[in-house]
């Protein structure tokens, strides 16, 4: 199964273009670096490809089928704000309980139990950005995307949460995007690199 | 000469969770200076108590917050009342999040209500053009802002403040590489011009691009303060077990993480705070919380370190 983006094209209204055609196809067990400059439309890319927003031109295929937000997420976004990404009524048990994530993606990801029974507001920018990947790492998932995920991390966690991540992903044959501005980042995960410009 | 300095500070919130108070340690016996002409990177895991390190400085904690130990600005104690004389004046912030600029003012009265000293408006005109503002830039709303310009105009603000010292609260997410090394670069300047400077970062590279010395963070105090030499290798040169393993998990170096994760405030061990990951642990390490001591010209907060 692929992620295939056909003839991408997006604005807002009657802005300028933010891109225009952009191809792309993510197979199975492959890990994509994006980089391009701020305004670049990166972000926007990566919410087309998981199926958040809907292209002004082109479309994206997965496994040769229009990608839908309903029901089972095979795609799924993390991105670099986890506190905008988390219910703040739900305690995080909550949060994990529909993902169906296995205990030692958990363990990887170096999140305690006794976090479990707290709300968002209790934690820290690092201790719920691995909620959200835990998240995204259920059982169904097939690709994942990437959007500055661990930007605003400290370096063990970078490295703790990736590690966790690239585990998961040779193990299941996942597709990753990488959204980074930090080039090194990208070349330590990536085997290949898409630059969009402005 | 110290312009800065922080000597055991400890800050506290009391929470109420699940109907019982808390007490919660964000802080605990930090020390820091800055001396006149330096640049001192502060880095560590978000949560480590860096903002609000930078909060203390200012005087604007929360009102539940209680302190303890000393501040000094200019070797004179920062009270709340000198905080809030020196606050914007003598002390800047460059804040971490760009919705601090006021959204009903423009842009350009922002940079320009800044200034304390000089013309204004020939000021912000000049720092306009170094941060590659536009001059239609002074007439937009915080809302009209790009987040790059957004962040341009809190840096441009800082500069013009006439501060002795400025801290930059992770002054540069969301520029582009270009303007990154340049806000840097100004800030290095600042310095170099006899003022101090205090970059909270998690950015490892670019506190070593500019900073003098690093303050190794973790769980709300200082484990390591050491110069940016130090950062090199293996990290054979660095002193804590923390500091170490921060260094060697940078994807250009080992990427390697450690297992476990920086305790909660309110659930601090009793002896050294990084115990529960540290591989050279022992029964001493939980007796008590370490003092910082003096080695190999720099400062380190373990009982091990060589
Ligand atoms: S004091 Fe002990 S536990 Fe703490 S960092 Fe040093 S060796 Fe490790």
């Amino acid at each position: 199964m692929q992620l295939e983006a056909k003839k991408l094209s997006y604005r807002y209204g009657c802005y300028p273009w933010l891109f225009r055609e952009v191809d792309f196809t993510l197979s199975p067990g492959e890990v994509v670096g994006l980089l391009g400059p701020s305004g670049s439309g990166k972000t926007t890319l990566c919410r087309i490809l998981a199926g958040y927003v809907k292209p002004a031109e082109g479309r994206v295929l997965l496994g040769g089928k229009p990608i839908t937000r309903k029901g089972y997420q095979p795609v799924q976004l993390v991105f670099q704000h986890p506190e905008k990404a988390l219910n703040p009524r739900w305690r995080m048990r909550k949060v994990l309980k529909e993902a169906e994530v296995e205990d030692s993606i958990l363990e990887a990801l170096g999140i305690q139990s006794e976090w479990l029974s707290h709300f968002p507001g209790e934690l820290s920018g690092g201790e719920l950005q691995r909620f959200c990947v835990a998240r995204a790492l259920g059982k169904g998932t097939r690709f994942l995307i990437a959007d500055e995920m661990t930007t605003m991390l400290d370096a063990i966690t970078q490295a703790q949460i990736w590690n966790a991540v690239l585990n998961a992903q040779k193990q299941r044959e996942m597709g990753i995007v990488v959204v980074s501005h930090e080039e090194k980042l990208v070349a330590r995960l990536c085997d290949r690199v898409m630059r969009l410009s402005r | 000469m110290a312009i800065l300095e922080v000597e055991n500070l400890s800050v506290s919130f009391n929470q109420y969770k699940m109907f019982r108070s808390v007490k919660s340690k964000v802080i605990s016996s930090l020390s820091i200076a800055v001396d006149e002409g330096e640049i001192v990177a502060v880095v560590g895991a978000s949560g480590s108590g860096k903002s609000l390190l930078a909060q203390a400085i200012l005087g604007i904690l929360p009102p539940n917050a209680t302190i303890d130990g000393i501040m000094l600005f200019r070797g004179e104690t920062l009270t709340l009342a000198r905080q809030k004389a020196l606050r914007g004046r003598e002390i800047a912030i460059i804040p971490q999040s760009v919705n601090s600029l006021d959204p009903l003012m423009r842009a350009g009265s922002h940079v320009r209500t800044s200034v304390t000293a000089g013309n204004a408006s020939d000021l912000q005109k000049e720092v306009f053009k170094r941060y590659h503002l536009e001059e239609k830039v002074e007439k937009l709303y915080p809302f009209q802002l790009s987040g790059g310009m957004a962040r341009r105009v809190l840096l441009a603000s800082a500069m013009v403040s006439g501060a002795k010292v400025i801290i930059a609260d992770e002054p540069t997410p969301g520029l582009d590489e270009q303007y990154v090394a340049e806000a840097l670069q100004h800030l290095r300047e600042f310095a170099d011009n006899g003022c101090g400077v205090l970059l909270i970062t998690h950015d490892i590279g670019a506190a070593l691009k500019i900073a003098d010395k690093i303050a190794v963070f973790y769980a709300g105090t200082t484990v390591e303060i050491a110069s940016i030499e130090n950062f090199r290798g293996d990290g054979e040169d660095l002193r804590h077990p923390f500091s170490k393993a921060l260094w060697r998990a940078l994807p250009e170096n080992g990427f390697e993480p450690i297992p476990g994760s920086q305790p909660q405030p309110d659930k601090l061990p009793s002896g050294c705070l990084f115990a529960a990951r540290c591989k050279k642990a022992a029964a001493a390490c939980s007796a008590a919380f370490p003092e910082m001591r003096e080695l190999r010209n720099g400062r380190v907060r373990c009982i091990h370190a060589t």
